[in-house]
């Protein structure tokens, strides 16, 4: 829990406070690229998943600036306890949210190979969208639960992770029989389970920022919880 | 790494604060209380310390941890309106015993100040007087090897060796303090207690007084109050955090740096106290 006092050098209080909102805006922006990315995908508007492709090196400008932030930080103000912790926790969780502002890419540039002129739309593509915002929904929660120093709202992060997991299994499952039933577009949907794929692993990494806003909140590891297996795709 | 259990001290918990599974203490106080005059300083702190580990006693000024370090081996003694209760025991004998001899007890718990204070004499002189007082040197040559194992320990022997004869006063300030080092250690002590060692010495001696205890953990059991939370870091095992006259907590070095149980350990370490 974020402690009630400020610390003496305020300039510390500022350091801190600029390196949450770094990784927040970090956060929003891969939030974005995940809706975007579905967007695109749904609406086969490959000028939007062009963007999405182009706004990603926003994403890794945050997260350079976090590394300098933070080495800065430890440098300058030797932090001890949580606030070892947290600007250890920042470091870690900007090099994951770069690594899900990269699924969001990797979706966004399947969105011409999904639509291939002159076929039929793919109806399955129409759940993907709820299973996209459940994972965007972890990532939100997850740095919010960052920003408050809050354990509770991590471990909550952490307990919606089977359900995307189930959301996955049931996507793939109904994949595999929309390939069986048309041969001729099991290229085009074998990229929407990639896109699938993609999104289970944006909860993972959530789920593992969780795990470092625990630790950052409270100086212990979360207990390690029963993991369901995921069929590779 | 084995499973330590501790009793994290808190200002409600009459349990004495365990040094960890394992070791056994060298030095071991319960409920002690200290006073100057009607004025307590020091609150019902039990504490052990043992040979394996460096022990810091970190703390905010006025939060008692040089007046505790100093009933380690009675310097309180010459504080006429200081008084202590509770027992303080070495080897689990009580220090605080009348038939405790004080000079003995002295020889046995060495002690280090702040200010590097060696005697107006010749550096073989400092480190001499001791083992002479207490007749630990038969002969010269006993005397003479007494003095280069000192000065060795302490680091400091390969920078005097041509010049045991020039004045103690006359060393820069990082070497008087390992000459003050040298000559704690020439008496053969089991304890050494080090009253901020390196608060006026620059960064490079500092870094020599730290490397030395260091080398001497194992040899002696080592107590060093400082104010240098990262120095407290880097050299000790353990760590202690007073607050107004009361142990706050008690625990591994580690763990009191990234993850310390009390809020007040934690405000004081990250900066936030007062």
């Amino acid at each position: 829990m974020a402690s009630g006092h400020e610390h003496t050098v305020k300039a510390f209080d500022e350091d801190i406070k600029h390196l949450r909102a770094l990784i927040s805006q970090m956060g929003g922006l891969a939030e974005e690229a995940i809706a975007d990315a579905m967007l695109a995908l749904s609406r086969n508007d490959t000028a939007l998943a062009k963007e999405v492709r182009a706004k990603d090196k926003a994403i890794d400008a945050i997260e350079a600036e976090v590394e300098k932030l933070a080495v800065r930080v430890i440098a300058l103000r030797a932090p001890m306890a949580d606030d070892l912790r947290e600007v250890v926790a920042a470091l870690k969780i900007a090099a994951v949210v770069e690594r899900i502002g990269d699924y969001a890419k990797n979706i966004a540039k399947r969105v011409p190979l999904v639509h291939t002129p002159g076929a039929d739309r793919i109806e399955a593509i129409s759940i993907l969208p709820a299973m996209a915002q459940m994972a965007s929904e972890m990532v939100h929660d997850v740095l919010d639960a960052f920003s408050a120093r809050d354990a509770e709202a991590a471990i909550r992060v952490v307990e919606r992770d089977n359900r995307l997991d189930d959301f996955y299994d049931s996507i793939f499952r109904t994949l595999v029989t929309y390939m069986v039933e048309n041969p001729r577009t099991v290229s085009e949907v074998a990229h929407l389970l990639f896109v699938a794929k993609n999104i289970e692993r944006i909860g993972d990494h959530a789920t593992n920022v969780a795990e470092m806003v625990y630790f950052a909140a409270t100086g212990n590891y979360m207990a390690e919880r029963d993991t369901v297996e995921v069929p590779e795709a | 790494m084995t499973q330590v259990d501790y009793a994290s001290t808190s200002a409600d918990s009459a349990a004495p604060a365990r040094a960890g599974a394992g070791a056994a203490p060298k030095m071991s106080a319960r409920g002690v209380n200290v006073f100057y005059g009607e004025k307590q300083a020091i609150r019902d702190v039990s504490i052990d310390v043992d040979m394996e580990n460096v022990t810091a006693f970190i703390g905010p000024s006025g939060c008692g941890k040089s007046t505790f370090l100093r009933t380690l081996n009675r310097m309180n003694d010459t504080v006429a309106s200081a008084r202590v209760e509770g027992r303080i025991m070495l080897d689990g004998e009580d220090i605080y015993e009348k038939s405790m001899d004080v000079v003995q007890l002295r020889a046995r718990v060495g002690m280090v100040f702040q200010k590097p204070n060696p005697f107006p004499k010749s550096i073989y002189e400092n480190v001499a007087y001791g083992p002479r007082i207490h007749g630990l040197a038969r002969s010269r040559s006993d005397m003479d090897a007494i003095v280069e194992r000192s000065l060795k320990r302490a680091g400091l022997w390969e920078e005097v060796k041509d010049r045991l004869q020039d004045s103690g006063t006359a060393l820069s300030g990082g070497q008087q303090q390992r000459l003050c080092i040298a000559r704690a250690i020439a008496v053969d002590p089991e304890v050494i207690l080090m009253d901020e060692p390196c608060s006026a010495l620059d960064p490079i001696a500092t870094a020599k007084i730290e490397e030395l205890i260091h080398e001497l953990r194992g040899k002696y059991a080592i107590v060093i109050v400082t104010h240098n939370m990262q120095q407290a870091a880097r050299v000790s095992q353990r760590t202690a955090f007073f607050h107004l006259g009361t142990l706050v907590e008690y625990g591994e070095t580690d763990q009191i740096f990234t993850a310390p149980r009390q809020e007040r350990t934690k405000d004081y370490i990250t900066g936030r106290y007062g």
